[in-house]
Formats: structure tokens, sequence, C-alpha cells
């Protein structure tokens, strides 16, 4: 107090704070006074802010074909406050709408738990997607219902009725998704799932608003400030996908009357050519006020049309894996191309073979005649290639070396960095998983022989099974599987861990055997290419056995990889091989010249509860 | 019992009315923020009002409690004890606190109550400030410096980490008591020259001219520092000769550079460098030949301003993140970005511009009510005041921010310990930062920075922070006048 020697730089605080209050209040008078265009609203008007919905994305397959466009739909809006003297019967009339649903929808409206943005001066959605139809008599009458508003919005319409799992749909964005991203508003649009979703982003692209001036009556007196503050909205990105729209036509249409699923790949890209799961149905019955209503039928179908069996159905990989199961015995070292194993046919032991042919067979006859004795011996000298050790240590490392391998196909998760959302990952079983279950010295190679066959605890996907006869076509490396058509360059290489590539050539001259030397495959070859290819036939406790196939062709420089899955239809060889072939022809050529072969598996038929929607 | 008479006489009940009177305005700025058509009582504890009402009942309370505590505590250890246990929780918050937009900030107390520790982390590091710069204050050397910058800073440090920059930025409010207790002026005016530079470089920056070879933004920014050179080598070291001639060197440079571009395009960046160069150098040699060190200061004072030139790009761009970034153009007018930054502030200004000279009237309001102003009812509730009451209602809360916080600075002028000037000061501080921040954004005339405007906006622990911050500094007030006898 007394040695305060900088009392007087309260003065200069106190200067500080006057001045900043005397430059805002300058401020508020340029702003409240001053300026006009402020103060022309302030008479009691009010501005309305009308959205303006931007056009979401087309999207294309990869031929630019135009799959999915937009068609106009008219919502109807009301802002309570506004809404007087209303004749409700002629309202009613108009619309074409009972009294109950009018005295409902007003209650729900006016529903602050529900409705939590609720306010009686903005703008409620009474009424959404409605077509020209329903919505032009109201439109000529509309001066006679203040307070009701017709806003234009764009619905999703389709060219074709198929991919509508690859497509994905679009539905009203749920109260989280509002509270997460700021753009949303309730009652807008949003991709739900498939493409729609992975680029909902893209696709959606950005709402305007316009801005109108309305008198205390709310009558519209123009736009405000002339429309200086408006924004235009900026139409959504267009997207390219990979599909090709005709062989997943042919797909949908080979698999009426059985559920399963094809799953195609170009080899060399990654790209999805097509992703067929049926039962499916047209996407368009996910469009507009059907919506529900379609929606509710298709789930308490016990048929399951909405779901996408390519991703997120699991299936033993059967027999189809024993070309793994040969790639990795020769790359362990637990067989050589020489290497022959004796088969007793169905009196083998442990496990029986299910194919009467000549013995001892070799690496190529195993695969071609899909010996399961010689899988089994050749999956036992791997896994003990190292014996078992004290405690069963040294075949637990072998073990994880051969899962490593295994999973390196892209099998056992979900496949990563891919735009193909709703995925499963399938499962191949860990070695901590056997242990826990049997002990740490209680399982050997004879406990999990079921493994060698594809059997057991092994579960894939179609499209993992896919991607996986993809990375044999490209001779040890897949390009992770995707569906939008994007520069290549960019996308990521996957090698998967084969040390020696020349074992690619044993495996794939045993599955051109396996076409060209057996009943079915030679009947069922595509003319005129040479290919190789699989089949499974796996057990299963609901009836019929799955019937899987994977192939690809031609057999030099592969331009399609493929598998297919036929749920209870029996054997590979009669129903995913067929089925599967005709696709290639269908890629290759561009149509299928068999059309008797055609018609005969599209009028097959395995399950007679599928429906076509 | 006669302590307690001493105490009721020495309150300083003007600055308490306006308390309650700010309390009560924000409390009907609130309920015409978020009354609706339907909406019915101002009680209603389902709506914000309501729910404020019962913050303002509390906050009623904590101040009566406060003025029950002895104030022989605040200047004692507990002060420090406090710092500690508020720092601490401080970085707790950052790891327990759920994720609100982003910010961790909030500790949620029960499924109705969350408190932002944050707010109270202003009283404690006031209480800390106040105790170490009275305890201090004599005999400040170069360790006490760094001391006082840590206390000032480590909260500041821990809030930004918990995403919550403008509540973080309200520390820097403390360099106000440092300067009315001792800190250079000049220490001031080179921050406030630093935010000029910086707003040069970001606004100018971006203006391409002669064909996007030179940069606006350093000509003017490097033309701001030779000026100031050239001001103060004349007026503070009336060094006339000196400062004229470098007048002249500069404008020659820019005018050869001028001619020169006649022919052939030639960035006048060059010739900005070039003169900064040439400042420096003729500085050195006025040192080196006249054996003087009057223009050592000036020197660094130009190394270091070019640095922070070169510095402000990149601060800009990589430092600060893209929503501060736009914010800061929204600001400056350089975007209008009128769906994200620029629809907020543009939004406050239509409700505000609306008002006119009298307003629309209580409850009246369109603009706020339509919710087309977000954060209404917090950290744009002035946006209420300015549609409802006009020019004439938001001039006249201005002016009542302006009286209540000269009203504190006198209160803590007439305090006879150092440690409650300096506290008294740190309120005032506080407080004008918020009102300055808050207010500005509203009226687009800073950045969206999200602080709460004191008593006004919506939120309990604000509220009572505030008002914690006040009721301290009125109890150390109320004995100032019974101290005396026993002394």
């Amino acid at each position: 107090m007394i040695n305060d020697p900088y009392q007087n730089r309260k003065y200069v605080i106190a200067a500080i704070i006057v001045g900043v209050i005397l430059i805002y209040i300058i401020r508020l008078f340029s702003l409240q006074i001053l300026e006009t265009k402020y103060k022309e609203g302030a008479e009691s008007n009010a501005l309305l802010y009308k959205t303006v919905y931007a056009s979401r994305g087309l999207i294309y397959d990869r031929d630019g074909k135009l799959l999915v466009y937009n068609k106009p739909a008219y919502d109807i809006t009301v802002i309570m406050r506004e809404v007087q003297n209303l004749d409700t019967l002629d309202f009613c009339r108009t619309l074409g709408i009972s009294k109950e649903y009018f005295d409902t929808r007003i209650a729900e409206i006016k529903d602050t738990r529900r409705n939590r943005s609720y306010s009686s001066y903005t703008p409620q959605f009474f009424m959404t997607q409605l077509e020209m139809k329903d919505v032009a008599a109201f439109q000529q009458s509309n001066y006679k219902y203040p307070g009701f508003y017709i806003q234009n919005r764009t619905l999703r319409e389709y060219t074709y009725q198929n991919a509508a799992h690859v497509l994905g749909s679009i539905g009203e964005v749920s109260r989280q998704q509002v509270e997460a991203d700021s753009y949303y508003k309730q009652g807008d649009y949003a991709g739900r799932d498939g493409i729609e979703y992975a680029y909902e982003k893209e696709l959606r692209g950005e709402k305007g608003v316009e801005i109108l001036l309305r008198d205390s009556k709310g009558r519209i007196m123009g736009k405000y400030e002339n429309g200086e503050f408006d924004e235009s909205p900026v139409a959504g990105s267009d997207i390219k996908l990979t599909i090709d729209i005709e062989l997943q036509r042919l797909g949908e249409l080979l698999l009426s009357g059985k559920t399963g699923s094809i799953v195609a790949i170009e080899p060399a890209s990654g790209e999805i050519l097509a992703m067929v799961s049926h039962p499916t149905f047209d996407p368009s019955l996910l469009v507009g006020r059907e919506r529900s209503k379609n929606y509710s039928e298709l789930v308490s179908d016990k048929t399951q049309p909405l779901l996408n069996r390519a991703t997120q159905g699991q299936y033993s990989p059967g027999s189809t894996f024993k070309i793994l199961q040969a790639l990795i015995s020769l790359d362990m070292g637990g067989v050589s191309e020489r290497t022959t194993f004796s088969c007793q046919g169905p009196d083998s032991r442990p496990i029986k073979c299910t194919h009467r042919h000549k013995s001892p067979v070799n690496i190529y006859d195993a695969i071609e005649q899909s010996c399961n004795p010689y899988f089994w011996n050749a999956f036992k000298n791997t896994l003990e290639i190292d014996g078992y050790g004290d405690r069963n240590e040294d075949f637990k490392k072998t073990y994880q070396i051969w899962e490593d391998k295994v999973k390196s196909f892209g099998l056992g998760s979900r496949i990563a960095g891919t735009d193909v959302y709703e995925q499963l990952g399938g499962d191949v079983p860990s070695g901590s998983y056997y242990t826990r279950y049997y002990g740490e010295t209680g399982w050997r190679a004879l406990t999990i022989r079921s493994l060698s066959i594809g059997q057991g605890e092994l579960l894939v996907t179609p499209l993992q099974l896919a991607n996986m006869t993809a990375a044999v076509a490209n001779d040890g490396y897949y390009i992770t599987p995707h569906l939008r058509k994007t520069d290549s360059l960019a996308l990521k290489v996957n090698k998967v861990h084969i040390d020696n590539n020349k074992h690619f050539a044993t495996v794939k001259e045993g599955m051109k055997r396996m076409v060209e030397n057996t009943w079915n495959g030679k009947l069922y070859k595509v003319p005129g290419v040479d290919m190789g290819g699989k089949t499974g036939t796996v057990q299963n406790p609901h009836g019929e056995d799955h019937s899987l196939y994977v192939a690809f062709a031609p057999l030099h420089n592969p331009t399609i990889a493929i598998a297919a899955v036929i749920e209870n239809a029996g054997f590979g060889a009669s129903w995913a091989m067929p089925i599967a072939n005709l696709m290639i022809e269908q890629y290759l050529f561009g149509e299928v010249k068999r059309k008797a072969l055609l018609e005969e598996f599209i009028n097959k038929t395995t399950n007679p509860d599928v429906k076509r929607y | 019992m006669s302590r307690d008479i001493s105490i009721k006489q020495g309150i300083d009940w003007v600055t308490v009315f306006m308390y309650v009177v700010m309390v009560i305005a924000g409390w009907l700025s609130i309920y015409g923020a978020s009354y609706d058509f339907d909406q019915s009582s101002i009680f209603d504890f389902g709506n914000r009002a309501g729910k404020q009402f019962v913050w303002i009942l509390t906050a009623f309370g904590i101040a009566g409690l406060l003025m029950l505590i002895d104030d022989k505590v605040y200047n004692s250890i507990v002060s420090n004890f406090i710092y500690i246990a508020v720092t601490l929780l401080l970085i707790v918050t950052i790891f327990i606190a759920p994720d609100i937009k982003g910010s961790h900030s909030w500790i949620r107390l029960g499924s109705f109550l969350s408190i932002q520790p944050a707010e109270f982390a202003k009283i404690a590091t006031a209480l800390a400030v106040s105790r170490f710069l009275a305890t201090n204050g004599k005999n400040m050397d170069w360790k006490n410096y760094v001391l006082l910058l840590g206390i000032t800073l480590l909260p500041l440090v821990i809030i930004i980490l918990q995403k919550e920059t403008g509540s973080a930025l309200v520390l820097l409010a403390f360099f106000l008591v440092f300067y009315r207790e001792g800190m250079k002026g000049l220490i001031l005016l080179l921050g406030v020259f630093a935010i000029v530079l910086f707003i040069v470089i970001v606004r100018f920056g971006e203006i391409p001219i002669q064909e996007g070879k030179s940069d606006l933004g350093i000509i003017i920014a490097f033309g701001a520092i030779l000026l100031v050179q050239v001001v103060y080598a004349f007026f503070v070291q009336k060094a006339k000769k000196e400062a004229l001639w470098l007048l002249g060197i500069t404008i020659a440079i820019a005018a050869v550079t001028a001619i020169i571009n006649i022919w052939i395009i030639t960035s006048y960046n060059y010739a900005a460098y070039f003169a900064i160069a040439a400042s420096v150098v003729y500085w050195v040699v006025i040192e080196l030949v006249k054996h003087s060190r009057k223009f050592r200061g000036l020197i660094l004072f130009i190394i270091g301003a070019v640095l922070f030139c070169f510095a402000a790009d990149y601060i800009f761009d990589s430092i600060l993140k893209p929503h501060q970034q736009t914010r800061i153009k929204v600001v400056l007018n350089m975007e209008d970005d009128l769906s994200g930054a620029g629809y907020n502030v543009n939004q406050s200004k239509i409700a505000i511009g609306s008002g006119g000279l009298l307003g629309k009237g209580f409850l009246n309001g369109t603009q706020t009510k339509l919710k087309y102003v977000p954060e209404q009812d917090t950290d744009f509730i002035f946006c209420t005041v300015g549609e409802e009451f006009g020019f004439v209602g938001s001039s006249l809360v201005l002016i009542l921010f302006m009286v209540f916080l000269l009203r504190i600075i006198h209160i803590a002028e007439r305090q006879r310990e150092t440690f409650n000037r300096i506290y008294g000061y740190c309120v005032v501080s506080i407080f004008f930062f918020h009102i300055m921040v808050n207010i500005g954004m509203v009226l687009g005339l800073m950045p969206v920075i999200g602080i709460p405007l004191p008593f006004f906006s919506y939120g309990g622990s604000s509220l009572w922070a505030f008002t914690i911050l006040l009721f301290i500094l009125l109890r150390l007030d109320a004995s100032r006048s019974s101290r005396v006898r026993y002394v």
C-alpha cells in the first residue's frame, strides 16, 4: 500500500475495460440501428429456412451402366403455430388420409419425448416420401391450409432389380446419428448398409438452404436479401462399382429356388465382379412409403432374404480347403511333388475316402480325386515335422506356422480396409483355442484331423473363399477385394505366406486335372477355356450337404476367380460347379451359349420356400 | 456476534446488488431463449430455465456460506492445497470424463449432474497466484518468475489436453494482474503487436498480388516492424536523425523495387526482406560506431518479430485445427462458411440486428426461439438479449458489466493487504476476459471461442464458479474494516 509504485496502472486497466465496452456498444449500434438489412426482419417478420436437399450421387456398374438414380418425392411439413381454421375433414380428403391418421400424426409431432427437436415455430414432418400423384390435389389447394408446406425430396430408383445386398438401402437417420454428426437433422435420410452406407459422405453431397421472408401471418414474402444468404446444394458424387451387372443378374437368376451365394473377383485387381446372395429382393422395395411394410415382410421370411450370405454366411470350406492344405504341406516340407500315400477307399483310417480311385496317389491325383487319406497324411506329416516335444511345444509351434499361413490367405477374420461392410470373419482356430479345450498336451495331429479336409472348426464366408482362390490364381498374393472402381495402383497388395512360389504351379496343375479328368468336370467345363477348379461337399446338420466349388479361369493369366456355395443341394460337382462355370462363361464371353444347361439350373430347386421378391 | 455484525456492515452491497440483477437477467434470458409457444412455466424443471433456477438458488446458498468462512484461510497454505487438489482433479478428468463432442472435461456425478472442473481451475489459480505474489512479490528473481508462470500455465496446458481450448485461454487473463503488479507494460504491448502481426499475416497472406509472386501479409507485417522501429527511435530514444535516415532508406528500397517492376516483375517480398535485413545492419553499425547500447533491445525485437512472422503461417496451418482455422477466417471476413462456424456467427448477427432499437420484447424474439442460433442459451445467450431488448437493452447490459468491473477494481484498490488486492485483480481479469471474448464472439468481432458469459449463460458449473470467485473477494473485503481495529 505504502510501497506501491504501480498504483496508477489501475487507470490503464480501467481504460482498457471502458475502451472494449465502448467498441462493443458501437458495434451494437451499427448492427442494430445502422444496418438496415437486419431491421427489415425486425418488424415481427421472421425468416423461413427451407432446406434444399442435394441430389444423391448416382451409382454405375463397371461398364458404366446406370444402376441407381433419383426420382422426385415430396414431404409435407407443418409449422404448428401457423395452423389456423383448418378444415380437417377437407384436408384429409385432399390428402387421402383418415381423420384418425391425422390425429395420430399431430399427436406424435407434438410429443416432445419422441420428437425432441419439436418447436411450434419450425417445420415438422407431417407426411414423407409422397409421390406427385399423392400431392397434386394438395398442391393446388395449399392456400386453404396455412401452416402446411410441400418440400421437395428425392428417392432412390433402380434400373435393375438386382444387387440389393451390394447397393444397400437408405433410411431415416436415427437420433444417435443426428447427435453424432451435425450434418443430419431429424427426418433426413442416410445410407444404412452396403454401398449407400460405405460411401454415404460422398453420395449425400451438401444440403443447401433457402431463406425466405415471412410476414407475421406466415405468408411468404419472397427471398430474404435477394438470396444473398442462401446456399445452393452441392450434388453428391457419382460412384462407379466393380460389379458387372449382367454377371450379377445371371448369378441371381441361377440361384432361383436355391439358397446360397456366388462371389466372383478379378484376381489382378481385387475387383469384385459379382457378389450374389440368394434369396434376394428387389432393392426398390425398401424405398418410399412401402419401405416399412416390405421390410417387415422380408425380416419375417425364414429363408432370410435380408442376410448377405456372401459376406455373412459362414460355411465349412470342405474339400475346397484342400487347395491350401496342398500348398502349405508342400511349403512346410510335409510332402513333395513325388510323395505318395495309399488309399483304401471307404476303409481308410482315420478318415475314409469318399471317392473310388487308383492307389497310391500323389498330390496331383489327390487334388483331382479329392482324396481324404492323402490330405490327412500330408497334414499329419506337416504338423509332426519337428515332432511333438516333451510338452507338445514343438507341435504347437508348427501348428502356429500352419495357422499363420492359412490366415495369410485372408481367412479367419474380416477382410480389412475394404468397402465391403457387414462382413463376418469366419474362423481359423488358434493353437491356444485347442489348448484351452484339450489341455497343453491333450491335442495332436490326430485330434484335429478334421481340419485336413476343411471341416471341424474351420469356417469361411463365400467372399473369403473367392478371395483365397484369387490369391492362388495370382500365384501368391491378393489385392484387397473391393466394390468401388478405383485406380488399382493405390490398392493394398497382400502377400500370402508361401515361401516357394513354384508350389502354386503344382496345385494349379491338380486343379486343372480335376476339371479335365473327372466325369462332372468334363461335363460342365467351360468349352474352349483352360481352367482350374476344386469342389467341396460339406455335411451339415440341416439336411442335404452344402455344395461348394471354387475355380479360376483362364489357367494362364486368370481374369476371374469364383466361389459358389449352394446350401443343402448335394455334391459340389453337381450343383456349385456347373453354376459357377456358367458364370465364368458369361464373364469370359459376354453370353452363355449352353442355353439348355442354363435353363436346367435356373429351374432346379433345392428349397421350395425361397420366394422371389 | 459482534464479528457477524461487522461482516454484514463490511459487505459491499452495491456489488451484491449488481450480482443479483445480472443473475436474474440471465435467468430471464435463458427462459427467453428456450421459451416455446407451448411451454408453460419458468419454474418447469424439464426446461433449462427451471434448471437454472435451481443453480441460482444453490449459488445464493454458496455465496452465503462463503461469507461465514474465516477470511484468513485464503492467504495461507490452504490456497496452495486448493490449487494442487484442483490441478490433480483436472488431470484425472482427462481420463475419466466421457467424450462430449470431442472434449473430455465433464465429470458425471449421477445421471442428472455433471461438473466441469476447468471452471473451478480459475478460482484455484487466482488464489495460488495471489498467494505467491503476495509472499514473493518483493523479491522476484528469475526462479520466481518461472514458478509464477508455471502456476499460471500448468492448468492451461491440462485444460487444453481436455480439448477445452476456450476455458484454457481464460488463464491468459492473469497477465493483466501481472501488469498491475509491476510486469513491464512493454510485454503487454508486445503481446498486442504479436496478435496484430498474426492477423496481418493470416488475413493478407492469402491475397495474391503480382501474380502470386508476393505475399501481401509479409510485406505489410515487415512494413509494420519497420514503422515501429522508426517510431521507437524517434519518440522513445529521441534519436531523430537516425530514425529519419531509416525511414528514408526504407522508402528508397520500396521505390527502387517499384521502378524495377516497370520492366520485370520482381517480388516485393525481396524488398521487404532486404529492408528488414538492412535495418538490423543499420542499428548494429550505429551501436558499434557510437559504442552505445541504446538499440540493443530494438535489434532483438526486430529479429524476434521476423521469426514470429515466419512462424505465424506455420502456427496457423499446422498447429491450429481446421475448425479453429475456419473460426479465425470467419471473424477476419475471409470465409463465409455459412453452414459451419460462420453459421453461428451469421445467425447471431441476424438475431441481434433484428432487435433494432428497442427489441421485439420479452419472449417475442423469433430468431433465437426458432432455434436458428445454436447454443442460444449457453455461449450465444447475448443474442437473446440483443433480439428481445434491442440496442437499449443490450447496451444497458454492457454498461452494467462495465460498472461491475470498475467496482471490483475499486474494491481491489481499497484493500490493505497485498494478497487481497491481487486476488481482486484476478477476479476483474477473469470476468473481463469472459465478457470480452464471449460478447466479441457473438458480435462477430472475435473468433468463436466457447466460453460462457458470466451470470447469463446456462450452466451450473460456471454460475457456481463465478459466484465463488466473486464472493471470496467480497468476504475478504468485508473484513477490511474489522481488521483495522485489532492492528
